[in-house]
């Protein structure tokens, strides 16, 4: 029997979404089972509570920041703050140009410092030391060696003899002798060091001294490990002293070697190489060998915590670029609860009124719609969770809008189609054959229209940045969910509801009464238009009645041949 | 509903037909004039858009969990560290506090959270600090902008290809600004700030503006896909009736995705107060009724104006219009009732 087909084609539908749910299911209990999955999706920071930091490249302007640069910035702050024992901390690039820190919780200001600090190591040859002249004297302040507009700009900036090496004195112009003089500790900038080949005034941490520095001798790249330990003394006794080793690689034991051989010659500061992180002088100690293992030990005023994360930093290496913090945002756990509770109470309210309006307009069909809502809402809770445990997908509150929102998109598609399905039961269809037409015409608008909004999240997650991408992601996921339940629940759902009795009969309350929606009833069960009518009145029908005839109606009567004369006098009583 | 029923019945069969393309000169003089206020209300009213700390830059203090939710008391600590900041208080839920400020340095930072909490008699930790660079609301938005026009670009073509002319691809792009501009208007003239989170509504209003119009011209391609044959109706005539059949469909649509919208505007603006779901809910709740709104009486009506100029569409209208004189006149003759 021809009924049999669609039953058939509904069950294989309604099989193949009972074996994507359990499939999605097993795929998640695999991942709650064998690694760190979760039955419920990771919550973003705005609603779990937690920091985010975004930090921004410090280039000169014109410069811009290589996604290679980038991507390896990130990937040493990610094992800083590994090492610094917070889990869970995400760290991302955004938008080709910043890196976004998210951690949970507050973090201290240790571990602010630990991430945004580029850790550049440098060793350089002490040229003068001195005591800082103490007080302010304004914009000079800067450990760049450029001319500052106070200084006397006629002084000569280039050497009057070539220096010969990195402890030559020659290197100290009058106009960087001047800049030095006027160089204030307290305002110093790091963000922007001298290049490599030339020399540097800068301060110890404390600004206890100033220094002008020859050129970059060692840098920290070329250390291979560094670990922190309590200094020993010879005899092997700890001295409390809380100290930084490194050991170099072939290439820095090799320069490092030079170095310490020339300075111990030299006599005074000059005896003294500076160990300069991000611009300060860590320390400066007078070189009492030469060192030729390549294992110097860095002591300052280190204590346990401030050695290993120095340590650390040298370990991971320095940052390629500066960063600054450009914004950094702080929310509370409390705050974050409340937010997702009253976004989750929003959706439920909403939820509700569509469904209280559903079956005000679809009568018990918008039980179908209800329940493909739901269906949709399992897959989707589902994919989330998935997604959060294998890609790391965290929802925020702008994704939780972007789900409420779905809400109406999806339902949009089950209102398509009911109208489709209704208009052919208007054309003097039987309900199955409805069903089959009405389901052919709203499945390529409800494409077409997916596309569109599919389309619109894509661009937005490919293209935009932060919470803008979790929204999009939201809403691209749903448009597909949507297509999957119109396709293999609601569909299916109809196909069999027109098989029942009640609905099949039209019963008022179905929400699919032909009576209502003014087919012409001809018998029970039976609404089509009489077939008795004469080719020649359909070519002479009235004015009136042209007017009123549709495409479909067209069509109809061009299939069966019949007139498209109806009556509207629909009751819904 | 039965009342509803029958409308949506009338309006399938063409028994009652609502005359929308026919009036697109009113149409247009309502958009062009709401456009027109959307654009200049903003400045006459307020001078210009207000931009949230995430465009301005500055600094933001949350105090969570607070008995008092007095905002001179936040005026007062914030003026007692920084006297110049010019603190913008709002209450968020029923027991926070929200405080905007200029930015301000670290150290003024620790002190303004320490004086928020001990002001408000809550412990420090209850007090988050935050501070937002004057680029980081600029950077999404720029990238959002970017976004906009590769969307606007490649949808334009989708719907062009699909629906094979071109002219619908105007016909949407041209509702869909009118959808962004005045739901931008509304946001200039009624003060709402316009954050991050509205500029992510912003975008959504995109997809479903022409999420809504794809909808209705694909019932208006199907209306007026003559196969050569000779219709009954004018062009415009089809569109008309393609717009009035699929008139419940859009009500039943905008109301279902409303709905929830509504209710989180409603949860966000009266429960919590200021944050995230409040904005981006306010700008989707406009734009979803304007863009219903101009699917209906912008995109059709313009649609139908633009094909009305082509050779084969006149020369139909032309056909129609004849074969309807003349069956006017046999029915005249062959009384039929």
């Amino acid at each position: 029997m021809a009924k049999s087909s669609p039953v058939k084609k509904a069950w294989r539908s309604l099989t193949w979404l009972g074996v994507l749910i359990v499939g999605l299911i097993a795929l998640n209990a695999f991942g709650v089972f064998s690694q760190n999955g979760s039955w419920t999706p990771k919550l973003a920071l705005d609603l779990e509570g937690g920091t985010q930091i975004i930090l921004a490249p410090q280039v000169e302007t014109g410069a811009t920041v290589t996604s290679e640069q980038l991507t390896e910035a990130v990937g040493i702050i990610r094992q800083r703050v590994n090492s610094s024992g917070v889990s869970e901390a995400e760290i991302n690039t955004q938008g080709g140009q910043n890196i976004v820190v998210s951690i949970p919780g507050t973090p201290d200001d240790a571990t602010l410092e630990r991430i945004k600090s580029s850790a550049k190591l440098e060793f350089r040859a002490v040229l003068v030391a001195g005591q800082p002249s103490g007080q302010t004297v304004g914009a000079d302040g800067t450990a760049t060696p450029a001319p500052v507009p106070t200084v006397d700009p006629n002084l000569s900036t280039t050497p009057a003899v070539a220096p010969t090496d990195a402890s030559d004195l020659n290197y100290i112009t009058p106009a960087l002798q001047a800049q030095y003089d006027a160089f204030d500790c307290a305002a110093i900038n790091t963000t922007n060091v001298a290049p490599a080949d030339q020399p540097l005034i800068t301060c110890e941490t404390d600004g206890s001294i100033k220094y002008i520095l020859g050129p970059v001798e060692v840098d920290g790249s070329t250390i291979a490990d560094a670990t922190n330990g309590q200094r020993t003394t010879s005899s092997g006794a700890t001295t409390g002293e809380w100290a930084v080793n490194i050991v170099f690689n072939s290439d820095g034991t090799s320069k490092f070697a030079d170095v310490t051989t020339r300075l111990f010659s030299l006599t005074g500061v000059q005896n003294q190489f500076a160990i300069v992180l991000d611009g300060h002088v860590i320390s400066a100690p007078a070189t009492q060998a030469a060192i030729i293992d390549g294992k110097p030990q860095i002591t300052g005023s280190f204590d346990q915590e401030s050695s290993k994360a120095l340590a650390d930093q040298l370990k991971f290496g320095a940052l390629p670029i500066s960063f600054t913090v450009q914004s950094q945002d702080t929310i509370s756990a409390t705050l974050g609860t409340t937010q997702l509770t009253n976004g989750l109470i929003a959706g439920l309210i909403g939820l509700i009124l569509v469904v209280m309006y559903s079956l005000a307009q679809y009568r018990l069909l918008g039980l179908v719609t209800v329940a493909s809502l739901g269906v949709a809402a399992v897959i989707t809770y589902l994919l989330i969770t998935i997604l959060s445990w294998r890609e790391g997908y965290r929802l925020s509150l702008a994704g939780v809008a972007g789900l409420i929102v779905a809400i109406g998109i999806t339902a949009d598609s089950f209102i398509v189609y009911f109208e489709r399905v209704r208009d052919e039961l208007r054309d003097g269809r039987g309900l199955e054959s409805s069903v089959e037409a009405g389901w052919k015409r709203a499945l390529r608008t409800i494409i077409a229209s997916d596309v569109v909004n599919f389309l619109a999240a894509a661009v937005l997650f490919v293209l935009a940045v932060g919470n803008v991408r979790g929204f999009a992601l939201t809403l691209g996921l749903t448009t597909i969910v949507d297509l999957i339940v119109v396709a293999l629940f609601t569909h299916p759902m109809l196909q069999l509801v027109a098989q029942t009795k009640f609905f099949n009969d039209g019963h008022k309350l179905s929400g699919l009464d032909p009576r209502a929606l003014g087919a012409v009833y001809r018998g029970r069960a039976r609404f089509e238009p009489s077939a008795s009518v004469s080719s020649t009145k359909i070519s002479s029908s009235s004015k009136e009645a042209a007017k009123r005839q549709t495409i479909a109606e067209r069509k109809a009567s061009e299939l069966v041949g019949t007139s498209t004369d109806r009556s509207t006098d629909g009751k819904d009583s | 509903m039965a009342s509803f029923s029958q409308f949506g019945n009338d309006l399938y069969t063409g028994a009652r037909s609502l005359n929308i393309v026919g009036r697109r000169k009113l149409w247009y003089l309502i958009a062009g004039s709401m456009i027109l206020i959307a654009l200049v209300g903003p400045f006459l009213l307020r001078g210009g858009f207000v931009f949230g700390i995430e465009f301005t830059g500055g600094s933001e203090f949350v105090v969570s969990q607070t008995t008092s939710q007095d905002e001179t008391t936040a005026t007062d600590a914030v003026a007692s560290v920084a006297a110049d900041a010019v603190p913008k208080v709002s209450t968020i839920g029923s027991d926070g506090v929200r405080v905007q400020t200029d930015q301000l340095s670290e150290a003024e930072s620790t002190a303004v959270r320490d004086s928020l909490a001990t002001a408000y008699d809550v412990p420090v930790k209850d007090v988050t600090s935050s501070f937002i660079g004057p680029t980081w609301g600029q950077d999404i938005t720029g990238q959002a902008v970017r976004a906009l026009v590769v969307f606007l670009v490649l949808a334009g073509i989708i719907m062009a290809v699909y629906f094979r002319t071109w002219k619908m691809s105007v016909a949407a792009m041209v509702a869909l600004l009118h959808d962004l501009v005045i739901t931008a208007g509304f946001y200039g003239i009624t003060g709402f700030e316009i954050t991050p989170a509205a500029v992510i509504g912003f975008l959504t209003i995109l997809g479903y503006s022409l999420y809504d119009t794809v909808v209705v011209f694909d019932k208006i391609r199907e209306n007026t896909n003559f196969d050569g044959s000779g219709s009954s109706r004018t062009f415009a005539e089809s569109v008309n009736l393609a717009v009035n059949q699929t008139l419940v469909r859009s009500i039943n649509t905008s109301v279902v995705a409303a709905l929830p919208v509504a209710s989180i505007l409603f949860i966000g603006a009266f429960v919590l107060g200021a944050g995230t779901l409040r904005d981006i809910s306010l700008a989707l709740l406009i734009g979803i009724l304007v863009g219903t709104y101009s699917t209906i009486f912008i995109a059709s009506p313009l649609y139908a104006q633009l094909r009305n100029g082509e050779d084969a569409i006149r020369k139909h209208d032309k056909k129609a219009l004849t074969a309807r004189a003349q069956a006017s006149a046999s029915a005249a003759a062959d009384v039929t009732a």
